[in-house]
């Protein structure tokens, strides 16, 4: 039958055809990640470079849309045994990802089987702990890492003849005199990660037992109704009424805009939104850690990194584990980094690359630059490395409805503070539930 | 009258398969799964899951937001409701008085209805936006210091007015058309027997457009309950905060941003029964007072 001889002949040719691209092609990999915009034209550009650089793998960067997405096309895939090699997990959801034992490798364990050094000590002090482990091994790969710092209008301290605060208790001294010169004198982006996260860490205070939640899901209680942390809310509240402290609602970019048209004094925001505020800022700035309270013993430690991290999902091929650990590697390196610190304002992750960046003199050009890292490379404390929550977005969302409602005058600070203990605690319990 | 028969007792069967096909496979089938996911607490990943019996549910009823966000979806979903088919039955009754350049109006007060709903949702929340936003200007004209985003009762305004800007054109086209399938003979025996045009419009007019009105009414509380979710998110700016949201809304943050399947899922499912008991209500007690033909 000449038919059946087609067909077989057909199956053939396709299966040697198979079988010859298959020995010459690259090993594909693909990597999921939640940013748009600038960033993502960086990230487009980096996966060029490794492409470029060697031709044993060939990486495909997709992006999701936010951080909330990417997290859960990331789940909703693994759940389908359809997962990428690599995705992209921010601050909040890293205790969901770290916590579902074998949904991912640890990225020390992966860049050792293929056959690549790894030293912790490689990296700066601030990214080491956030994505590993309670041992410090490193479960993600720290990726984009930023850190809150406050932007100064160089404009308004000089019209109001002041210096920029290191303390809080320097800017409340300051506030009434740059309120006189026209400014708002204080905003902020993100209430629950620069007011409430980072202010344990800055000020060395413990944020949720059990070792910040490192040691275990099981009654780990956060701990966010201090009196520190309360005070902290307290002088929010009364700066925003006596026209200190200008709030836009939980809106990151809405705080940011009256920055930039040159109505505010200092503004709160991350280390990474450098390179936009460059092109948008009407007016000269510069930039300075964020401030403590003095008056709380221990403080001025560092804080940890936001940002997300790169985490290599389970279940797929060594070839293809082997290519996530060389692009892991490749991103690591000084040159990439540094590619990476220039063209978006994250902070270099490894000491090499921040002396890279050093010995270049783009600190000379842009000091502005430098202030996120230094600040992560300032002393840490016991509870300065960072914190590990599951449902933590949930609970973000929970701080953020008290928060609004504190400035809006809609409850008090005791109650916020002990509504969000409670449902925290529960979302917690809860989530060691689903862990257990 | 004469029965029309198939030749084969199968066939109609096959006919209704292609539906049938779908209603299982999009409504029905995750509708189990829904409940069935209800019951569990599960990691976001998929690795274990426990039965928790009822635990889902009394978690969330016993939450004090929960009770909250409800209140503020029956106030919504009646205010969107009420208003946007009031408003859109007034223009209606109005351009179809209007003799002269008639199409003119209509098709100024349809074309919003050509929008996709997200870019309507933008176009409103750029009216309202609290750093560019027109209305503010004329708030402040007026004393009202409006802060979108931070105060609750204003946010709830903007979206009330978003959500009914949006659905006014729908209701205004099937108005419309049900005004003018009412005869014209019968209009000029009532003008006859009347001279009051409001009493003519409550005894003869309203009646005949009950049917269109009643249909108008699901399909309205249907629209505020689920599809202004895009509204409320481009309102909300993904930051949700003390802002009012809606029960939908809170399903897709529990679920799909927290990971909390239970949780979301028993949501879902008190979604599934209210919306259940209001459509047998609307159409037992309802129903009965519309007169087809």
């Amino acid at each position: 039958m000449a038919y059946r001889k087609i067909v077989a002949g057909a199956v053939a040719a396709a299966a040697l055809l198979g079988a010859s691209t298959a020995t010459f092609a690259a090993t594909e990999i693909s990597w999921w990640h939640g940013m748009g915009g600038r960033n993502q034209e960086v990230i487009n550009q980096i996966a060029e470079k490794f492409n470029a650089s060697q031709d044993a793998c060939h990486l495909t960067p997709l992006s999701k849309g936010t951080y909330e997405e990417a997290l859960n096309s990331g789940i909703a895939a693994f759940r389908a045994s359809e997962q990428p090699n690599i995705l992209q997990v921010f601050d909040a959801g890293a205790a969901t990802i770290i916590n579902a034992k074998g949904a991912v490798i640890p990225a020390e364990d992966l860049i050792k089987n293929a056959g690549h050094d790894f030293n912790r000590e490689d990296f700066i002090e601030g990214v080491r702990y956030f994505y590993a482990d309670s041992d410090g091994k490193f479960i993600g790969m720290p990726f984009n890492s930023s850190a809150p710092i406050m932007y100064i209008n160089d404009e308004a301290i000089k019209k109001a003849g002041v210096d920029a605060p290191k303390t809080w208790e320097e800017f409340e001294a300051i506030a009434p005199k740059l309120k006189e010169a026209g400014y708002i004198p204080l905003v902020q982006s993100q209430l629950t990660w620069e007011f409430t996260e980072n202010f344990f860490s800055r000020h060395n205070l413990q944020f949720a037992t059990n070792n910040n939640g490192y040691d275990s899901v099981k009654g780990t209680e956060i701990l966010v109704n201090s009196p520190e942390h309360k005070m902290m809310y307290s002088k929010l509240k009364s700066w925003y009424d006596d026209g200190y402290f200008g709030y836009f609602g939980a809106g990151w970019s809405d705080n940011q805009k009256p920055f930039e048209e040159n109505k505010v004094a200092f503004w709160i925001g991350s280390s990474g939104s450098f390179g936009g505020l460059q092109k948008s800022a009407q007016m000269p700035f510069s930039a300075t850690f964020l401030p403590y309270w003095d008056s709380v013993e221990g403080a001025g430690t560092n804080t940890f990194i936001g940002g997300a991290a790169l985490f290599a999902f389970n279940g797929k091929p060594k070839e293809e584990n082997d290519c996530t650990a060389s692009f892991f590697e490749f991103l690591t390196s000084a040159e990439v980094q540094f590619f990476w610190h220039k063209s978006t304002g994250y902070v270099p992750i490894t000491k090499a690359a921040y002396k890279l960046a050093e010995e270049s003199g783009y600190y000379q050009e842009v000091p502005q630059a430098e202030v996120g890292i230094k600040q992560l490379m300032l002393p840490g404390g016991e509870w300065s490395k960072g914190y590990r929550m599951g449902f933590y977005p949930q609970i973000r969302e929970v701080m953020e409805r008290e928060y609004n409602k504190i400035i809006a005058g809609e409850t008090s600070v005791d109650d916020a503070m002990k509504t969000i203990e409670d449902e925290g605690n529960k979302l917690l319990e809860r989530f060691a539930k689903t862990a257990g | 009258m004469k029965r029309v028969q198939f030749s084969s007792a199968s066939l109609p069967y096959l006919y209704l398969l292609p539906q049938l096909a779908i209603i299982v496979v999009f409504f029905y089938w995750p509708s189990v799964q829904a409940i069935q996911s209800s019951f569990y607490l599960e990691d976001p990943f998929g690795f274990g899951s426990t039965f928790v019996g009822l635990d889902n549910y009394t978690d969330v009823l016993e939450s004090s937001s929960y009770g909250e966000i409800a209140r503020f979806t029956v106030v919504f979903t009646l205010l969107v409701t009420f208003l946007s088919l009031s408003l859109a039955l007034l223009f209606a009754v109005k351009a179809d008085a209007v003799l002269k350049g008639s199409s003119t109006y209509k098709t100024l007060l349809m074309w919003v209805y050509a929008i996709a709903p997200p870019v309507a949702g933008l176009m409103g929340v750029m009216f309202f936006d609290m750093h560019i936003g027109p209305f503010l200007e004329v708030a402040r004209l007026v004393g009202w210091d409006f802060r979108i985003g931070l105060n609750y009762f204003d946010t709830a305004f903007a979206m009330v007015v978003i959500s009914v800007w949006k659905q006014i054109p729908y209701n205004f086209i099937f108005f419309l058309s049900g005004l003018q399938a009412i005869p014209k003979s019968l209009r000029e025996a009532g003008a006859i027997d009347c001279r009051s045009g409001f009493r003519r419009f409550w005894t003869i007019t309203l009646p005949l457009l009950a049917p269109t009105a009643f249909f108008l009414l699901i399909i309205n509380m249907t629209y505020a309950l689920f599809d202004t979710f895009g509204i409320i998110d481009v309102v909300v700016k993904d930051k949700a905060a003390n802002n009012p949201i809606t029960l939908v809304y809170k399903v897709y943050m529990d679920g799909f941003r927290g990971g909390d399947l239970g949780g979301s899922s028993a949501q879902s499912v008190i979604l599934m029964f209210v919306v259940f008991v209001l459509t047998i209500f609307q159409f037992r007690f309802i129903e009965r007072r519309v007169h087809y033909n």
